[in-house]
């Protein structure tokens, strides 16, 4: 599989997410945000994460104007898949690729640590690996985590199958760590082929970072 | 011409850092407060436009770039 890494000034995952797919065996490349192109023949576009414009007025808000997002809009209403992983998730959300926004975690820290997840929906080219149910332990690290969407926007995702992850305790309890509707994680788009999440799958790749869950969902794409 | 835009969390939108400032204020001793919602202020010099091209101007560009529109209203005003 090719998959291309997006970077922007002040991303700081991109080497991160490189190695985890990398791991699996894929073909990575790192591409700058002013290119207007994306690599030919590629399977997959990641928009890591990090601090893209230092986070400035929104974050993402600035990123999602960057020319590569052009030719990312472009690739994804051809039905090309796309992952945005925290701040990439940010961004997706400004470009409008997915619904909703991120606001301000309601507590107002920075929120770093692990935390268990439970995966929602499995009928995607994410999550197809796992069964709806599961119990993920994954890092999150981030400051506008809280996920917002109206009443209207939030029946859609559940009607149309498009929650995939949710924040839980260890007792797999739904548990909104940082103020998001539904406790909600992660979402994709009504053609599922545009994904986004908080949490950082690609720093949960071997047991010794205290987890192996993220590499297993990353694979998910390769089926 | 100078143009003034404020941007904050829409009502029925939860605003954190405003309910921080509201239990802040209350801890202080201020009492009898309803609300309090924090945005932000940015504020544009443009050359010589007339008004109504700088209302245009600028509502553009605070719905492409200054607001989120999902979470955030915004006001503008004009100076001089």
């Amino acid at each position: 599989m090719k998959v291309a890494v997006l970077r922007f000034p002040g991303t700081n995952c991109e080497f991160d997410t490189e190695y985890a797919f990398e791991k699996l065996g894929h073909d990575v490349s790192i591409v700058w945000h002013n290119d207007t192109v994306l690599p030919d023949g590629i399977d997959l576009v990641i928009v890591p994460g990090g601090f893209s414009y230092g986070d400035y007025l929104r974050s993402g808000s600035i990123a999602r104007f960057a020319p590569v997002m052009k030719a990312v809009s472009q690739y994804a209403s051809k039905g090309g898949k796309v992952l945005g992983i925290c701040n990439g998730f940010q961004i997706l959300t400004e470009a409008g690729l997915l619904p909703g926004a991120l606001k301000r975690n309601t507590n107002l820290h920075f929120i770093s640590k692990y935390q268990h997840l439970k995966v929602t929906n499995t009928d995607n080219a994410f999550l197809n690996k796992f069964k709806s149910g599961d119990i993920l332990y994954v890092p999150i690290a981030h400051a506008d985590g809280n996920y917002y969407i109206d009443d209207e926007g939030l029946e859609e995702l559940k009607a149309n199958g498009q929650i995939l992850l949710q924040y839980v305790d260890s007792d797999g309890n739904i548990d909104s760590i940082n103020g998001s509707a539904e406790a909600i994680a992660g979402i994709c788009n009504k053609e599922k082929n545009v994904f986004g999440l908080m949490p950082h799958p690609e720093r949960a790749i071997e047991d010794i970072l205290g987890s192996d869950d993220g590499i297993n969902m990353l694979q998910g794409f390769a089926s | 011409m100078k143009a003034i835009v404020n941007v904050y969390l829409k009502q029925g939108v939860l605003d954190p850092q405003g309910k921080a400032a509201h239990h802040a204020l209350e801890s202080l001793g201020f009492h009898g407060i309803e609300d309090v919602r924090i945005g932000k202020q940015i504020v544009i010099k443009l050359g010589s436009v007339s008004k109504e091209e700088a209302i245009t101007k600028v509502k553009e560009m605070s719905e492409t770039l200054l607001a989120n529109t999902v979470i955030e209203d915004y006001d503008i005003e004009i100076v001089q």
